[in-house]
């Protein structure tokens, strides 16, 4: 288990002051100068080296996605997009970086932006954080008062802003390329890439767009030295992470852990296990709601990392563990995902906006057993029709749910099936 | 240039939301003022009662200089714009696999016995309106309820009655966990952030 | 260059080409709904997926730029699956109501469902329902239809530059719509019909009129306005039941306005079958004979000074042709083709055709525009524009009216003054011109067609020559026409000849008794209350201002039903054929004056068709070269004077009735109405 020492987010919590005076007694904000004068380069080395990777989903090296930035200005000034549109089922991790610990995460924007060199960053967060976004905005305010951003940020001679972004509801503004659509005060579409945002983004400038954990974990790695991140964890798959744990647990919580937890640890030791005991447990979701599900036989022994659950056909994603009980319907469960995928589907493309109608309406049916079983093989040839066919990855994210309960819970669909017709027989 | 003059509009920004417009549409370069889409018309339904009109849409509209439709898209597309009046208490219920695994349901029949609506209702005295959304982003708070711009979490049935009855009653009941809980710590002691002397 | 392998075939194409661009550079089919060549690149409807080694998924070849050592499968199973993922989920929620859908037999989605769909649904639910839009008088809309490909909102928002449709909501409840839906404000609207993919948005005029096997399709000219462009006219028996853009770069692209596809209902109605001579003040049916009789018995013994003859706007060269050497024969020098009394000095050609051409456009990079407003005059030369604005880096200036032309420009002012200070450099926008690479003027008929219209001309060449518009490539100097039949008549002298009277000389000899007879081909846009008791004999196809007046009434054929000749405002002849035969007892125009010339004893030399155009031929050269752009030399036009400060104004107040034929129209006369009621509601033009 990590030690407290090696914890980051040490206000995960909101037990301490997350304003300014307290985020400098947690070391925030500590001689930021220092790490600017490291220099642009050196500093995108540095992620580089700490095998930091994307905290948002995907899990790109965050260092090498830095130095896709260019480094000498056409004439467009480079940008920094701070992804705070927290949105994905199980998910709410950022949410206690922005409310409790702002100016961790402002320290990891300037920083980041002056690696990137950026002019300025904006932080796109999802607007039903409103409480949420007062605390950030405040954050922010103080960190201009105090000169820490703004001109001269930190007295390094760099001038960079910040700017808070609030959006209106919509999940697929968390896909990089939607988010920036919708910065720019359009519909939240993903654009199709080529090009990159690093090429083009937001208003046709290099753009980079971050998960908040990954720019807020930064400040800490460059204090501590790179080899300090890059020696928790395993090869590959280093670090510390903050874990949703969330279901049918007894004690629901988030918790920073070491990268590679066992799942079966991660749950007992920090949520209480699992409601009724391990032995009632039935499924986990790993990593947020795209990924798929793993049962309990996997889950007794997987490890909580990229490749890890890579390997069991699932994914780390978010890192939110969707725990349920042998009460859950699992059928049902992921039928209200799938509804989740039909409602956020922004319309554009077609196997997505189609696809992901057709997958709900089907799992409703087989929730209630009103279905034939050929039609798990439908569903499942559907779901391989959206995947990979898409402009962006809310296809592959709403066929793999799908593609997890059918893997796994084969015996349970065709079982309801069964029970419903001699029902109906009877 | 097209259909940019209108009629006398209904709907203005006071001088205060004008004041909080303009520092909006000035995070945004120059000619970038459509940026200010989704703040504005955000301002405009928050002084508008929680409902965004037509009208308001228009005043958005040609004060950042966008086409209607351009806004009307946007308007449409984002969850959080309420085309159509809603109760002074907003409720949303989330409804998304992690909240229902922890009872949201029963809290959909919460609302339906006490307040007799259903999603997209309003209630006769328009006190309370249901809307059923998805995942709020709460999960470890399951099940989760948004109350206008708070989150009520790890409710149950007989908190959640409880704080609707406060709402009748014109209080405001304090939002977060309706249970002994520290935020997102797991109910109890915490398993990790246990020696931070020196600290806040 | 790129080198890309395509199913084992290498081809190298454009740099900034695409890999559907590529694949069909092999010889390769790749079928696609949202892709469409002259609108952005969408990449939302999926059906152009192909395989690409190194990529883990399919790609859009849409939206892939070809890049050099692409190795592209467009044949394997993986493609053959993802066609058929995205033609079934394109299917699930589309109705299969092809037995009653206007779009059908001209449809690409029935079409790739064919050759690319699996032949049956799997779809057992609910299908979506999706209410009808109103999108106003010429687009019908049945959204369940609809596939999202988002063309319409592309047309409009790029080609069209009106920002009004649009796709509301999200994910499957996504919907096309007009803002509150409006009718869509665009005098190019109707192409988003064509460009529809499915049966959603159809023409509502045409709506369950015909099918497309029924049709008979001839390939035509437009005469709506002065642009030429290419339409195909599809006619069921003696109707005319559709027109529809043909496909030419160098003028209409594949574009069409409003007028040009929709005015095609006034060939129906208040046409002239059969002629009329008036007696005891009214016009009575007659014969051919009893009405060339009447003819004969009035012009016989006049002066052809006392005759005259104006040509009108839609007509024919054939028939100005006629007209002009009928006129010689009678001893008449009082002819004129400009109605509006242009102050066109036909002696130079350059001076009166848009030298530039119309592509010629999208290389200026600065351009002004005088008196005229070239969205009604010439939707798609202002289209045109609009792309070249749009491509950025060129300078716009107006003087004239401000109106919303759907590209930004800077307004210099509204009169004729203005364009002295340009003339005269002193002002700023003399020295745009003057940097300028390719600068341009278009010069509207609204700016010469005042007191100061020959100065106005002067001044007009007087900036072409000292800004350097006009050189050995490059002729910047544009005069923009909105008659059709204009160029033609200036091609073949139908101008005042020695001591002969223009437009209002006419007039006013009419009014002064001074003119006994007019001639009136097809000419209804003059003021007939001056022509006061001169003997009028009108020749054209409806029952509209001429007809009212006439003395006798010659029955003609419109533009779609006979052979004939226009020039356009380039000054290129391009050849209309005919699409059904005239009603009743009309007839090809030029065969009217001809037979007509037997009778007045000024018998016209030609004989059949070939005749005439061996004729028009040998007067202008021009002719002999259909569908060419001469190049014609510099030279003076236009007379130095005083420029004064008169407004310059577009000659066209409502785009939906310029002439007879739309004047005629139902289609029209609801689109001027719905037109007049926005600009009364948003108190903007156009």
């Amino acid at each position: 288990m990590l030690k407290d020492s090696d914890r980051i987010f040490t206000n995960l919590y909101g037990q301490h002051d997350w304003r300014l005076a307290g985020a400098k007694k947690r070391g925030i904000w500590d001689n930021t100068k220092a790490l600017l004068d490291i220099g642009q380069d050196e500093l995108i080395g540095m992620v580089k080296e700490s095998g930091l990777r994307g905290r948002g989903g995907a899990g790109f090296p965050t260092g090498l996605k830095w130095s896709f930035m260019p480094k000498k200005s056409d004439g467009r000034p480079n940008y920094l997009i701070v992804n705070a549109d927290e949105s994905e089922p199980g998910t709410c991790k950022d949410r206690e970086i922005l409310r409790f610990d702002p100016h961790r995460l402002l320290e990891g924007c300037l920083i980041a932006g002056f690696a990137m060199r950026a002019i300025a960053c904006y932080i796109y967060i999802r607007g039903e954080f409103v409480n949420e976004a007062h605390h950030l905005q405040a954050a922010i305010d103080e960190a201009y008062e105090a000169g820490l951003i703004g001109k001269n940020a930190c007295g390094s001679g760099y001038d960079f802003d910040i700017y808070l972004h609030r959006g209106a509801g919509a999940y697929i503004c968390g896909e990089e390329t939607a988010l920036i659509e919708s910065l720019e005060g359009n519909k939240g579409q993903p654009r199709l890439k080529p090009p990159f945002p690093a090429n083009v983004g937001v208003w046709g400038c290099p753009s980079t767009v971050n998960n908040v954990e990954s720019i807020a974990v930064v400040p800490e790695i460059l204090r501590r030295g790179p080899s300090w991140f890059a020696g928790i964890g395993r090869p590959n798959n280093v670090g510390t992470k903050i874990f949703c744990i969330s279901g049918h647990v007894n004690r629901p919580c988030n918790v920073e852990e070491e990268m590679g937890i066992p799942l079966k640890e991660l749950i007992e030791k920090h949520a209480g296990g699992v409601r009724g005991g391990w032995d009632n447990l039935l499924a986990v979701i790993p990593g947020g709601s795209s990924v798929p599900c793993l049962p309990k036989s996997i889950c007794d022994n997987v490890l909580m990392d990229f490749d890890s659950l890579k390997e069991v056909k699932s994914g780390l994603g978010t890192a939110a563990v969707i725990v349920m009980d042998k009460s859950t319907d699992i059928i049902q469960a992921i039928a209200r995902l799938a509804h989740f995928y039909k409602h956020e589907s922004c319309g554009q493309c077609t196997p997505c906006r189609e696809g992901t109608g057709w997958m709900w309406r089907v799992l409703e049916r087989m929730a209630k057993g009103q279905a034939e079983k050929s039609e798990i093989d439908l569903l499942l040839d559907v779901s391989y029709q959206v995947e990979g066919h898409t402009i962006c990855a809310l296809g592959d994210a709403a066929a793999w749910p799908v593609q997890g309960l059918i893997r796994h819970f084969r015996h349970v669909i065709e079982a309801r099936i069964d029970d419903a017709k001699s029902a109906a027989a009877a | 240039m097209s259909a940019t003059t209108e009629a006398a509009a209904p709907f203005a920004f006071t001088a205060e939301n004008l004041a909080l417009a303009k520092k909006h549409i000035a995070k945004y370069p120059e000619g970038r003022q459509a940026s200010a889409v989704l703040p504005l018309l955000d301002l405009a339904q928050r002084q508008n009662d929680n409902y965004l009109s037509q009208e308001a849409i228009r005043h958005v509209a040609s004060m950042l200089d966008m086409p209607f439709i351009r806004v009307w898209e946007v308007a449409t597309f984002y969850t959080m714009f309420n085309l159509v009046p809603v109760g002074k208490h907003f409720l949303q219920l989330c409804r998304t696999t992690p909240c229902w695994l922890r009872g949201s349901d029963a809290l959909e029949k919460v609302i339906r016995d006490k307040l007799g609506i259903r999603s997209g209702e309003t209630t006769a005295d328009g006190q309370f309106s249901l809307l059923e959304v998805e995942c709020l982003g709460g999960c470890v708070n399951a099940p989760v309820v948004q109350i206008n711009d708070d989150y009520y979490e790890d409710l149950t049935p007989e908190s959640f009655e409880a704080v609707l009855d406060a709402l009748a009653r014109g209080e405001k009941p304090p939002h977060g966990p309706q249970v002994k809980r520290l935020n997102s710590a797991p109910e109890g002691d915490r398993t990790t952030l246990l020696e931070e002397a020196g600290e806040g | 260059m790129p080198k890309l392998t395509v199913d084992g075939v290498e081809v190298e194409v454009e740099a900034g080409s695409t890999v559907l661009q590529a694949c069909e550079a092999a010889g390769r089919e790749i079928p696609r709904f949202c892709y469409h060549e002259r609108l952005s690149i969408a990449g939302n409807c999926r059906m152009c997926l192909v395989e690409m080694e190194k990529s883990p998924k399919p790609i859009a070849s849409c939206a892939m730029p070809a890049g050099d050592g692409m190795v592209i499968h467009t044949n394997t199973p993986t493609v053959k699956k993802a066609r058929e993922g995205v033609m079934e989920f394109l299917l699930i929620n589309h109705p299969l109501d092809c037995p009653i859908c206007d779009q059908g037999g001209e449809c690409d989605l029935q079409d790739q469902a064919l050759a690319y769909g699996r032949g049956r649904s799997r779809y057992d639910e609910n299908k979506r329902a999706v209410r009808e839009k109103n999108m106003g008088p010429l687009i019908k809309t049945i959204m369940t239809r609809c596939i999202h490909c988002t063309r319409c909102i592309r047309f409009a928002t790029e080609i069209a530059g009106v920002q009004e449709i649009g796709a509301i909501n999200r994910g499957e409840n996504m919907e096309i719509t007009t803002y509150l839906e409006q009718a869509v404000t665009s005098e190019l609207s109707g192409n988003v019909v064509d460009l529809c993919p499915v049966g959603a948005l159809t023409s509502k005029p045409y709506a369950f009129a015909a099918r497309p096997w029924e049709l008979r399709k001839t390939e035509s000219i437009d005469v709506q306005d002065a642009v030429g462009s290419n339409i195909r006219v599809d006619a069921r028996g003696r109707e005319v039941m559709r027109v529809l853009p043909r496909l030419n770069e160098a003028i209409n692209e594949e574009w069409i306005n409003d007028k040009t596809r929709h005015a095609v209902d006034g060939l129906q109605r208040q046409r002239l079958d059969q002629p009329y001579v008036r007696r005891d003040g009214k016009l009575q049916p007659a014969s051919w004979s009893d009405a060339f009789a009447a003819i004969a018995a009035r012009l016989k013994g006049l002066d052809g000074t006392r005759i005259a003859a104006i040509a009108g706007d839609l007509a024919c060269a054939e028939s100005q042709l006629a007209l002009k050497d009928l006129m010689d024969g009678l001893g008449s020098p009082n002819i004129d083709c400009r109605q509006d009394g242009a102050k066109i000095d036909a002696s130079c050609r350059a001076g009166y055709v848009f030298n530039s051409t119309i592509a010629g456009i999208e290389a200026a990079d600065a351009i002004l525009i005088v008196g005229s407003n070239p969205r009604w005059e010439a939707a798609l030369v202002n289209a045109r524009i609009r792309k070249r604005w749009l491509a950025g880096e060129v300078a716009i200036g107006v003087i004239g009216e401000a109106r919303d032309l759907t590209f930004d420009y800077e307004h210099l002012g509204t009169d004729a003054a203005t364009l002295g200070k340009i003339a005269d450099g002193s002002h700023a926008f003399a020295k745009r011109l003057k940097d300028a690479e390719r600068p341009m003027l278009i010069l509207g008929q609204g700016a010469i067609s005042g007191d100061n219209g020959a100065a106005v001309l002067a001044a007009a060449r007087a900036i072409a020559e000292a800004t350097g518009m006009v050189g050995e490539e490059w002729n910047g100097f544009n005069m923009l026409h909105n008659a059709a039949g204009r160029v033609a008549g200036l091609d073949l002298g139908l101008v005042p000849g020695e001591g002969g009277r223009d437009v209002q000389g006419i007039l006013a000899g009419a009014a002064a008794g001074e003119i006994d007879a007019v001639y009136l081909l097809g000419a209804d846009e003059i003021d007939m209350q001056k022509l006061g008791s001169a003997f009028v004999i009108y020749q054209g196809t409806h029952g509209d201002a001429g007809a009212h007046r006439a003395d006798v009434i010659l029955p003609g054929a419109a533009y779609t039903e006979k052979n004939a000749t226009w020039v356009n405002t380039e000054g290129r002849p391009q050849l209309g054929r005919r699409a059904v035969f005239p009603p009743g007892e009309a007839r090809e125009d030029w065969t009217i004056i001809r037979a007509l010339s037997d009778q007045l004893q000024a018998g016209l030399a030609y004989r059949d068709l070939r005749e005439v155009r061996i004729r028009m031929a040998e007067i202008a050269p021009t002719f002999a070269a259909t569908d060419m752009v001469a190049e014609n030399p510099w030279g003076e036009f236009g007379t130095a004077g005083e420029l004064g400060d008169a407004a310059l104004v577009s000659p066209i107040e409502d785009f939906y009735l310029t002439n007879p034929i739309a004047r005629a129209s139902r289609i029209m006369a609801e689109c001027s109405a719905l037109n007049l009621a926005n600009e009364k509601a948003t108190g903007t033009h156009g």
